[in-house]
């Protein structure tokens, strides 16, 4: 457990809230693969720009984030210490399945999680159970494949 | 205004990402990984985000418009159907296979690092085959 970060959790978690809770106050449902699937056909082009600007930002509070003093030594992208090889046919895999996935159910963590469940959808809720266990159970066969 | 607002809410959203651990495919799957080492900071990811919309949802939905804007573009289904389940379990194997899940793997594309970018890529193919395989069934 030396890796449990609850404080900062929390308060990342609390500014996702009051950003999907902006978004909501224009209208807006702050779920990224929704936001980032209607800048493609058959989207119309007319309602794009919001789309670009919002992924825009998303970018941007990253950056802004160890500018403003944040720690970023705590990401670490390969967490399976796969070979490189391996790791990129894992992230292709991994992004082809996320893209489909997350188009063919409507949404993903933002969206169906934060968003769907915050409005109490029934749908959101079954979609959250859903990718979480899977989601466990592909990190509980890799982990055992590669020895733990 | 609204582009104003959607570029706050972004920088906002990304910003939260990062103080929250969700930037680090090892902290993902460590929360995902019950067997070998659980770490759920990132249920505190989701509590603080649904404490937030869970009350501030149910006050803005209230109103008949947005604050910022002329309508709410909200889904309207309601049916569980197998689409939703099976896009769902695919998510959530890419999700445990990667890492990452959209929001953090764009957001993550700030630290230019080429895994990230090709994790990227592969999504955008992703979400362009199921949305032609969908056009072609419909």
């Amino acid at each position: 457990m030396e890796n449990f970060t609850p404080f900062l959790s929390l308060s990342g978690g609390l500014i996702i809230g009051i950003a999907a809770t902006l978004l909501l106050a224009a209208g807006r449902i702050a779920g990224i693969s929704g936001i980032l699937g209607g800048l493609m056909p058959p989207a119309p082009a007319a309602d794009r720009k919001w789309r670009w600007l919002f992924l825009l930002g998303l970018i941007g509070g990253a950056v802004l984030f160890p500018i403003l003093g944040g720690d970023i030594s705590y990401i670490d992208i390969n967490p399976y210490n796969f070979s490189d090889e391996v790791h990129y046919g894992a992230l292709i895999i991994g992004g082809l399945l996320v893209g489909m996935g997350t188009t063919i159910g409507s949404g993903c963590t933002s969206g169906h999680g934060i968003c769907g469940l915050g409005r109490l959808s029934a749908r959101s809720l079954v979609s959250v159970c859903t990718f979480m266990a899977v989601a466990g159970v592909a990190v509980f066969v890799i982990r055992t494949v590669m020895g733990g | 205004m609204f582009l104003v607002i959607a570029l706050a809410s972004g920088l906002l959203f990304g910003y939260g990402l990062a103080l929250s651990g969700m930037l680090s495919p090892a902290k993902v799957v460590g929360f995902l990984d019950v067997a070998y080492g659980w770490d759920p900071s990132l249920a505190f990811v989701m509590g603080g985000g649904l404490a937030v919309t869970v009350v501030a949802f149910h006050f803005l939905l209230k109103r008949p418009h947005p604050i910022f804007g002329d309508k709410f573009y909200l889904p309207t289904r309601t049916d569980i159907d197998k689409r939703l389940v099976i896009g769902a379990a695919l998510f959530g194997a890419g999700w445990g296979i990667g890492g990452l899940c959209p929001g953090p793997a764009i957001s993550s594309l700030a630290y230019a690092s080429p895994k990230i970018a090709v994790f990227v890529v592969a999504m955008v193919v992703g979400v362009l085959i199921a949305k032609t395989l969908f056009r072609a069934k419909n």
